[in-house]
């Protein structure tokens, strides 16, 4: 297994950068963390990850202003030819936004902001993402979210589903569903149609280390090692 | 010109805010309220005396940046 490089966009207001990179150096991978600036990606970049935090203060609306950094149009040739694109969290909203994901990510249902350990399941493992895990396992993952409710028009869903498009959903420690924010589906993370570009508001980077409580989202970014 | 922006909700997309101003409204016993939607209004100052032009511009705008379209919906009011 060659080792692996990861870059790690930094907007202003991203604040996991850091927590991501440490998470994947956990898992044997080179990283570096690209300030929104930057016009290109390293030629030998195996995997992008839009890390969470608040990018532009959420202004507008969560990931609104970020697609229109620099890097964005860098991120987006590199995913129309292919590569490994993880949205987490305020990534997965800047991704939607850029149009690189289907869908939307509204205000919570309940208007407020969450943060704890959700459980999730594993809807499909067929994707580069969630290949180490198997399919329905319940992993337990902290989400930190305002804007988590993921909506997405009828036909779009259906679209999700006929291409095996829904990755995690929202559940209890048993798999069933459990809906914290209101996403259509108790949807948690979704991928394109390529299965390239990924997306989901829980925290893996945070879920690395039995002693913090999970180390479930080793697991899940263990995927893009192969 | 000015551009005033309207951006809402679209319709059929559940507006959380607008149901929570609506039961605290209840709360204080406003009854006569049906419904309620919170959008948001982005009012801008453009140099274009051409209403045609500035309207096509701010539309790009909305489609670009402005509004969401997945789930939001913008009305645009030009006041010379």
């Amino acid at each position: 297994m060659s080792r692996k490089k990861v870059a790690v966009l930094q907007f202003p207001g991203t604040n996991c950068e850091h927590d991501t990179v440490h998470a994947f150096e956990s898992l044997g991978c080179e990283t570096q963390i690209i300030w929104h600036k930057a016009e290109k990606l390293d030629s030998d970049v195996d995997l992008v990850v839009v890390a969470g935090g608040f990018s532009y203060g959420d202004y507008l609306r969560s990931g609104a202003i970020a697609k229109f950094s620099p890097v964005m149009e860098a991120v987006k040739e590199f995913a129309n030819k292919g590569g490994n694109v993880l949205g987490i969290c305020n990534g997965f909203q800047v991704l939607t936004e850029a149009r690189l994901l289907p869908g939307a990510l509204k205000r919570n249902e309940h208007l407020h902001f969450i943060s704890k350990h959700h459980h999730l399941k594993v809807v499909s493992n067929e994707n580069t993402f969630l290949s180490e895990c198997t399919k329905d396992a319940v992993v337990n993952i902290p989400i930190a979210h305002h804007d988590g409710n993921f909506y997405i028009d009828e036909d779009g869903l259906k679209d999700l589903y006929k291409n095996d498009q829904v990755l995690l959903q929202y559940t209890d420690a048993t798999g069933s569903l459990s809906n914290p924010n209101g996403s259509v589906d108790s949807i948690a993370g979704i991928s394109n149609k390529e299965k390239n570009v990924f997306g989901l508001m829980p925290h893996p980077e945070r879920a690395m280390e039995e002693l913090l409580g999970s180390a479930d989202g080793r697991k899940m970014l263990e995927g893009f090692l192969k | 010109m000015t551009a005033i922006i309207n951006i809402s909700l679209k319709t059929g997309v559940l507006d959380s805010q607008g149901k929570a101003v609506h039961h605290a409204l209840d709360s204080l016993n406003f009854k006569g309220v049906d419904d309620v939607r919170v959008g948001k209004q982005i009012v801008m100052k453009l140099s274009s005396e051409d209403a045609a032009e500035a309207r096509a511009e701010v539309a790009e705008m909305c489609e670009a940046l402005l509004a969401n379209t997945v789930i939001e919906n913008y009305e645009i009011e030009l006041i010379k």
